[in-house]
């Protein structure tokens, strides 16, 4: 069908063509708008891990990951205690965050109707936006203050809390993504409920699920804030989470903000350690993620 | 329409109706399902066919604000009455689904046996797995892969498997919703050879929109068509070599012969 419009100018183009090529250019200056974009943002997060990297790879030896830290103007030392300090802190707050936000995100996601479950989401979802320090504030009003002494514990609590609505909303996504198909094929044979959620769909979403966790762990890794009036810190080798204890990032926060170089040295050691280990806790992420990716196509 | 009688029918509705939220989506329908045979339900899309086969195993009531009127009679006994467990309904009548649903995280024999719970010991395990694997001509195909994920088989081996998984509970009717909808001719012919000789075993209703599957696999064919609201009425049901036939319903014979749908 030829209309007019359709007709061939003088350089043998229809004019729907001409309109193609402004479209070409368009397509191609988004394409480089987009590049650009990308080019900076991944640029900054690498010139910062270089940047750590650079700085504290000097200070990390054997020492540095196994002894206690030094008094100041002894050199040597490390931060063996801090990082034992945040595996406790952050394994208790896991076991806590775990079932508990497993179990309210399977509820929201099995039974997610009506008044009581949208409020739940919704204060799911302010808790995620409470500033870190003020959830710190809280943990060290009612578990602090009362005891009258910080403690590893209350830290672990703090950390909970950050982690909680990261997995009630991901461990309902995720089993909301176990298509219902599946459900109902356990449902029809006879399952109670129960069963089908707990041995066939929690399986299925279980992939997603441990990419959630992963994730919430590496969010609390980082987290100094809340530390800071819960664990407080600790100069021994502490164990239990009813006393004070040392926690890494809180050490590269005191070591940082101190005058002496020995120190700052150590605090830049620090914050590659703990980049290094939510690198690691994304990767296992991704990971994760690809086989849930692949284990819900098919 | 013909009115559900009871003589010694396993599976019949009475007067039934199914709605989501104020939409009815099935309307007062009757019907009772011969023992030991492939009933076919037969319709254009939106008729309701699959939502009337989805209230046989309480299967319906799972979607949002679903809810059925009137009743299911399954050996006498209404399925909707209060006290009745709808555990135990779908434990005697089992369903195969439109699009394979393996379980994705077991294993085939673990996906066989899957209503069998964690009872059976490993080689009781066995025993039933392969009763019921053969029985959906499977077996051979995956007798030396019985560990093995069932997403590395193909669509129409998946299928197979569901039949199978249904079938190793043991229940008395079977209701499958277009089993054959989302394979390729060749699997689909598999399937149905297989309905044909399940019906020695089982009382099938099976869903299709396949004018030519209803005619191969069925003993009985009911004809659904929606009506001016959208709800989906039983027009008629019949033997099928009659209903492709003869029909006695204009709508029915509209339908058969392609004038719509």
């Amino acid at each position: 069908m030829t209309t007019p419009s359709d007709a061939i100018d003088e350089r043998g183009f229809s004019p729907r063509y001409r309109r193609l090529g402004r479209r070409r250019i368009y397509a191609s200056l988004g394409t480089a708008l987009a590049l650009c974009c990308a080019a900076i943002a991944a640029g900054a997060l690498l010139v910062i891990l270089f940047y750590v990297a650079v700085q504290g790879i000097g200070a990390i030896n054997w020492a540095f990951l196994t002894q206690l830290p030094h008094p100041v103007g002894v050199p040597g030392g490390g931060v063996g205690n801090g990082i034992l300090g945040m595996l406790i802190i952050i394994g208790l707050a896991t076991a806590m965050a775990v079932p508990l936000g497993l179990l309210t995100g399977i509820y929201l996601a099995l039974f997610g109707r009506g008044a009581i479950p949208e409020a739940l989401r919704f204060l799911s979802d302010v808790l995620s936006g409470v500033p870190s320090i003020a959830i710190g504030l809280f943990a060290y009003a009612v578990l602090v203050a009362p005891l009258k002494h910080f403690s590893g514990f209350s830290a672990s609590f703090a950390f909970m809390m950050l982690m909680l609505p990261l997995l009630v909303r991901t461990s309902e996504q995720a089993i909301r993504s176990v298509p219902q198909t599946v459900r109902e094929g356990a449902l029809a044979l006879g399952m109670s409920n129960f069963r089908a959620t707990m041995f066939i769909v929690l399986p299925t979403a279980r992939p997603a699920i441990i990419t959630a966790l992963l994730l919430a762990i590496a969010r609390v890794t980082g987290e100094t804030a809340p530390l800071l009036f819960t664990a407080f810190g600790s100069q021994f080798w502490e164990t239990s989470p009813n006393n004070p204890m040392a926690v890494l990032a809180l050490q590269v926060f005191n070591y940082a903000i101190s005058p002496y170089p020995n120190w700052q040295q150590q605090a830049w050691g620090g914050a590659l350690l703990l980049i290094v280990a939510v690198f690691v806790l994304s990767l296992g992420a991704r990971f994760m993620l690809r086989r849930a990716m692949r284990g819900l196509d098919a | 329409m013909s009115a559900a009688t009871l003589n010694g029918e396993l599976l019949a509705a009475n007067d039934l109706s199914a709605y989501y939220g104020e939409r009815k989506a099935v309307g007062n329908v009757s019907i009772a399902f011969r023992r030991e045979a492939v009933t076919a339900l037969i319709g254009p899309s939106g008729c309701g066919k699959t939502t009337l086969l989805r209230c046989f195993n309480r299967i319906h009531e799972l979607s949002f604000e679903a809810r059925v009127e009137g009743s299911v009679l399954l050996d006498g006994q209404d399925i909707y009455d209060g006290g009745v467990d709808p555990m135990a309904i779908r434990r005697r009548v089992g369903m195969v689904f439109q699009r394979p649903n393996p379980f994705p995280t077991l294993s085939i024999l673990d996906n066989t046996v899957a209503s069998a719970g964690r009872s059976l010991n490993r080689r009781r395990k066995l025993e039933v797995a392969e009763r019921a694997l053969r029985s959906a001509a499977l077996w051979d195909e995956v007798k030396d892969k019985l560990k093995a994920s069932p997403l590395r088989l193909s669509g129409g081996q998946q299928q197979r498997l569901c039949i199978a998984r249904a079938v190793a509970a043991e229940p008395e009717v079977l209701l499958m919703d277009e089993p054959t909808a989302s394979l390729d001719p060749i699997a689909s012919a598999v399937i149905e050879e297989l309905m044909a000789s399940l019906a020695d075993q089982f009382t099938i209703v099976a869903v299709t929109h396949n004018m030519q599957q209803a005619a191969r696999v069925s003993d009985v064919t009911a004809f659904m068509l929606a009506d001016e609201t959208g709800t989906g009425r039983l027009i008629e049901v019949d033997d099928t070599a009659k209903l492709f036939t003869k029909p006695s319903d204009r709508r029915t014979e509209d339908y058969i012969t392609g004038r719509f749908g």
